[in-house]
């Protein structure tokens, strides 16, 4: 059997459905973020198999593509834990639907 | 890419990774929903792998099992007070529909897209993504480690306890 392009973006649509359940339906913060990270990894997926496999003049561009997603996950992951540990500090929880700013 | 090697990598790489991504799902402690999301990650570099980039394998478990997973493992000991049974809210039953909404229209758009693909891997390497990013890629480079170091800042100044604050202002 033949592995085309197909094949990695269906893995890729698969994980990135997966991150998007966790993302919306976790009511942890962090593990919200968890869903968040599994979606960029799905896109990074994306990004390299159409490197590898579509018809371009500079396939390059995916993994530099790539290189920088991985670089902004870094840094929103960064931000996202500070953000849960301050909001911990004064609510005593991050658990995302007991976080409301605009009701009490 | 159509060798017994490939095709076994593939299917292995690809239950593993859905599996464990699934195992964040169900776990039902947010420590072992972080393990599975670890191996997650690996399944992904394994990938990258696969898709013949093995320079970005190499920076995806370097920054996301070494950095981002253990700063997850941090920000669940920071908030040692808070609920870990990585329970759902309200929204599971929408979030369900959703998910596989999404994931049904990507693939059939996929599966009903006639790709130009090409069958000989381009063969790129750690070099030539060096030369990319330093060449063509230069300004979005510069304002990544721009963001990284705001990142940085921001998050020092976002974790600050107010104790710290106040000997600032003093």
């Amino acid at each position: 059997m033949t592995l085309e392009l197909e094949h990695f973006l269906t893995v890729s649509a698969l994980l990135f459905a997966m991150g998007l359940l966790i993302a919306l339906s976790k009511r942890n913060a962090v593990a919200v973020l968890m869903g968040v990270e599994l979606m960029l990894n799905a896109a990074n997926i994306a990004l390299l198999a159409f490197s590898r496999f579509a018809e371009s003049e500079s396939p390059i561009a995916g993994h530099s593509f790539v290189a920088f997603v991985i670089t902004v996950a870094a840094a929103e992951a960064a931000v996202a834990l500070a953000l849960a540990a301050a909001v911990y500090r004064n609510r005593e929880t991050i658990n995302v639907d007991q976080i409301g700013m605009v009701e009490t | 890419m159509d060798g017994f090697g490939d095709n076994v990598a593939f299917w292995t790489l690809s239950f593993l990774t859905l599996g464990a991504a699934g195992g964040v799902m169900a776990a039902r402690s947010l420590f072992h929903a972080v393990l599975f999301l670890i191996v997650t990650f690996i399944g992904v570099a394994g990938f990258f792998v696969l898709l013949s980039a093995d320079f970005l394998a190499m920076a995806q478990i370097i920054i996301y099992v070494g950095a981002i997973a253990v700063l997850m493992l941090f920000a669940i000991l920071l908030t040692p007070r808070a609920d870990r049974n990585n329970a759902e809210t309200m929204m599971l039953a929408p979030a369900v529909l959703l998910a596989v909404a999404v994931a049904t229209v990507i693939i059939f758009v996929v599966y009903d897209t006639n790709w130009s693909t090409v069958a000989a891997s381009p063969g790129l390497t750690g070099r030539e993504l060096g030369d990319a990013l330093l060449s063509t890629w230069v300004l979005p480079f510069q304002i990544a480690s721009v963001l990284l170091t705001a990142a940085l800042v921001g998050a020092i100044m976002l974790i600050r306890s107010p104790e710290e604050e106040a000997e600032d202002e003093r």
